[in-house]
């Protein structure tokens, strides 16, 4: 048994200790929208967010989130309404979509610990991240006009 | 009447058909293609119907779309040339999955004297195969509602008029929402006609061509959205594959009893060309999947193929062997004549490796049975749902009747999706488990059983007349793959060659193959685009003057050509350290024209390409957002295989097995500005989705002669590549 908290509520996931994180979280606790892209850490549609910080939750062992609180792209906001979520349907930026949790919640990141990136500081945060559908002109600008909203 | 009602998956969780369907239009297929009629109508001539359009009370229109979504917004898409010509409210529109049943739901297809019925999207169909069918079904539903509003007031037809859901009669202005009129209208015995000539003039479009934001969008920002990976049945376990390292060999024996034993694994599964093992989670079928040792048949095909070597050196052998696996594929004028008279020929070769699609959810399916073990459910997300029930139900001896299939979204698709391998494996599971599975393959199963865009060599001959115009051209294709080889050389599209061979001179390695985004495209207009770029530039011309001028362009490619020119400002300086190259594309109908702009590291042989421009004709352009996205997707997905992706075959195994040594392009690699126009055009739609991705290739290559004035002939252009070209 694993004891933490997920989108604010507490759990605990009764897998082996060395079970990914993400599909405790798929699986487990039914939430999908956490995706599985490559199990390896390289295509980051899995990251989610332990005590506010992105981690690729492929790569994570359940033991290591005992006792932490663990943000999922579904408990990002109670209605959709996070400035993200709010500038990603505005900029019309996913396609396929897989992907686009991941993204969220990469972004989510950076805006906490920056709220006026620049297109650099975006780009190097964002690199964690794999678009197949290469939206990756609509995020910047969808992180642009998040940080905008944040600011005035 | 009858209310239709046919068993649909619901697209999201939020969009639900509010109210009872009043009005129901069923769709069938008569020769001439897709025609709505109502369900006496359709029941009276024998056709199997299905509701096509329902509108209810409370004004919701419920459309189906068949456009199967892969990210291009094909479902949003296809369904609004409906909702135009209907003159529906989009916002009171609801969509539905329409069910795999190309008979009722697919386009149609003339093929010689056979007409035949899809639902595969693929090649860019979507809008452009849907296009007039959704047109004339919109129309003939908006006509039955205005004749049971004229029959209402006692007033001609003529006099009415259409707001958005709204009968309007203009001379006593009464209003009637299309929710009232179902309420009492009648579907009439025939549906009536309605002629091409009296479709909507587009200058009256309300959504065709305007910005009409995707339906899947909402639910892809919040996790909602539901993939065939997040479905969850009550008993469902989970397996897992393992395929043969060297591609299609059958399993002979494995460590069964060590796995078996394994903490949660249920069964293990034999199939036709791999291992499935079954678990009560993931987790466990994945640590047992990792846990076995299969030992595999030997004597298949590709056992021994070394696909670097074959390339490099018996490709160009075959290519040499005038007398070897020589098929013509296409062929004009008198091209030995045109040749014997040349005044100068050019000639040049061009490689490029194994590709793969790398769409980001791995395939996966969920598959159930019923009790009596006699009809299977599935879900999944596919390009082409009416061929994957005649796969599964050819798999397990049914008939297609007793496959009732789920559509999803799909985590990508580039062609991959079309074929359904993969589901056919997750049905014979759960038939052998007898509990509903989910079956999902791993990233480095995905790829080392992956279906490639196969690699390919290509020797192009020119031949100049004595004013210097292209008389002759002479393409030699060397692979494995047949019409994946070649489906690019389309010269007549762009060019006015009088006198054209294209050759295939095929070889066989064993291979799995598929049609990749764009198919043989972008390969084929390397070899292409670079041959005139060399010749422009051994001629002292700039790549537009020699087009115009020795090329004979159409008039699409003029101007296409024409337009890219001023959009990029072709003439403009640059960076001193940038330099721009240009090439045509062309795809299902649609032709392009492309220019980037692109830097190098002298050190590392790394390439970048900073900026893109592209000028497209794709005829009307149904979303013109939605389509421009669509184009920057070809552009970033060309670009990505052009400077990094590349599928190596050494002893008959795939040598790459996830994202760490098969690298995608990754944010800090894509251009900085796309720029992509369409031209303005009332024809037909064309294909929009490939249409980005083919003239990548060349254009990067040819931009990189201009800057260091060297020559990339095999793609990608991985810095080793390049470095090697640099320092020859």
């Amino acid at each position: 048994m694993v004891a933490f908290k997920i989108n604010g509520k507490p759990v605990s996931v009764s897998a082996e200790p060395d079970t990914p994180l993400l599909w405790a979280i798929r699986d487990h606790l039914k939430l999908t929208g956490t995706k599985f892209g490559c199990g390896a850490g390289h295509c980051g549609a899995c990251t989610v967010h332990v005590n506010g910080k992105a981690i690729k939750s492929c790569m994570t062992r359940l033991t290591n989130v005992e006792g932490t609180s663990v943000t999922t792209i579904e408990g990002l906001s109670p209605d959709s309404n996070h400035r993200l979520q709010k500038a990603w349907v505005a900029e019309q930026v996913a396609q396929c979509g897989y992907c686009q949790s991941g993204q969220i919640m990469q972004a989510a990141e950076l805006l906490e610990q920056n709220p006026n990136p620049s297109r650099d500081e975006i780009v190097a945060h964002m690199d964690a991240v794999l678009c197949r559908c290469g939206t990756y002109t609509r995020i910047i600008a969808a992180i642009q006009r998040a940080a905008s909203e944040q600011s005035s | 009447m009858t209310d239709i009602d046919t068993s649909t998956s619901k697209i999201t969780r939020r969009e639900f058909v509010a109210g009872t369907a009043r009005l129901t239009f069923a769709v069938a297929f008569a020769p001439s293609g897709m025609l709505l009629m109502s369900a006496v109508q359709a029941k009276a001539a024998g056709y199997e119907i299905g509701a096509w359009v329902r509108i209810a009370a409370d004004n919701t229109i419920t459309i189906l779309t068949p456009g199967a979504e892969m990210g291009q917004g094909s479902m949003t898409g296809v369904p609004v040339v409906l909702a135009e010509e209907l003159d529906a409210d989009w916002n009171q529109v609801v969509l539905e999955w329409a069910p795999a049943n190309p008979k009722i739901y697919g386009y149609a297809r003339r093929r010689g004297e056979s007409l035949s019925h899809s639902m595969a999207i693929v090649g860019s169909r979507a809008v452009m195969m849907y296009y007039d069918g959704m047109r004339r079904a919109g129309a003939q539903v908006r006509k039955v509602l205005l004749a049971a509003a004229a029959k209402k007031w006692r007033v001609d037809p003529a006099e009415l008029t259409t707001e958005p859901s709204v009968v309007v009669h203009r001379a006593s202005g009464r209003r009637m929402s299309y929710g009232e009129v179902a309420m009492f209208a009648e579907p009439p015995a025939t549906m009536p006609e309605v002629p091409a000539a009296d479709f909507k003039d587009p200058s009256k479009f309300r959504l065709i061509g305007k910005p009409v934001p995707r339906r899947d969008i909402p639910d892809k920002v919040n996790g909602a959205a539901k993939f065939a990976i997040d479905v969850r049945l009550p008993g469902m376990v989970y397996a897992t594959t393992v395929h043969s390292p060297v591609q299609l060999a059958a399993p002979v024996r494995w460590n069964e009893d060590a796995v078996r034993k394994m903490r949660g694994v249920i069964n293990i599964v034999k199939l036709e060309r791999g291992v499935a093992v079954v678990a009560d989670t993931f987790e466990h079928a994945l640590k047992a999947r990792n846990a076995l040792t299969v030992t595999w048949a030997k004597g298949v095909l590709a056992e021994g193929f070394d696909s670097p070597p074959e390339l490099d050196a018996n490709y160009p052998r075959i290519a040499a062997d005038e007398v070897a696996h020589n098929t013509t594929v296409g062929e004009t004028g008198d091209i030995d004549t045109a040749f014997a008279n040349a005044a100068k020929i050019y000639q040049a070769s061009f490689k490029s490796d194994f590709g793969y699609h790398a769409q980001m959810e791995p395939l996966n399916a969920v598959a159930r049975f019923n009790a009596a073990g006699n009809q299977v459910e599935i879900w999944e997300g596919t390009q082409a749902p009416g061929r994957s029930r005649q796969l599964i139900a050819r798999a397990l001896g049914f008939e297609p009747s007793q496959v009732i299939h789920h559509q999803h979204y799909m985590g990508g698709g580039f062609g991959r999706r079309s074929i359904n391998d993969y589901t056919v494996e997750a049905a014979l599971i759960a038939r052998a488990v007898k509990r509903p599975v989910k079956m999902i393959w791993t990233r480095e199963e995905d790829l080392a059983y992956g279906m490639f865009r196969p690699q390919c060599f290509q020797r192009v001959e020119a031949a100049l007349d004595q004013r210097g115009k292209i008389a002759g051209w002479r393409h030699c294709v060397v692979g494995d793959g047949g019409r994946l080889l070649y489906s690019g050389i389309n010269l007549d599209k762009y060019y006015r060659v009088p006198n054209q061979r294209i050759e295939l001179r095929g070889t066989a390695h064993g291979i799995r193959l598929k049609h990749w985004r764009a198919v043989a495209h972008p390969f084929n207009l390397f070899a292409i685009e670079g041959m005139v770029d060399e010749m422009a530039a051994a001629e002292g011309m700039d790549p537009f003057t020699f087009r115009h001028q020795r090329m004979a362009l159409t008039p699409k490619a003029q101007d296409v050509f024409a337009a890219v020119e001023t959009l990029c400002d072709w003439r403009a300086r640059r960076l001193p350290d940038r330099a721009l190259g240009l090439s045509v594309s062309e795809r299902s109908g649609s032709l392009g024209a492309g220019v980037v702009e692109i830097s190098l590291d002298r050190q590392t042989g790394k390439l970048r390409v900073h900026k893109v421009w592209a000028v497209i004709d794709g005829g009307t352009i149904v979303q013109p957002d939605m389509a421009r996205r669509n184009v920057e997707s070809g552009i970033v997905y060309g670009l990505s295989s052009v400077l990094k992706e590349r599928v190596t075959i050494k002893d008959g195994k795939v040598e790459q097995s996830n994202f760490h040594d098969y690298p995608l392009l990754r944010m800090s690699e894509a251009p900085e500005e796309i720029h992509v126009e369409f031209l303005e055009r009332d024809t037909h739609p064309t294909g929009i989705g490939e249409i980005g991705n083919p003239f990548i290739s060349a254009a990067v290559a040819n931009a990189f002669h201009a800057l260091t004035g060297k020559r990339l002939y095999h793609m990608p252009f991985t810095p080793e590549r390049v470095l090697a070209v640099l320092n020859a």
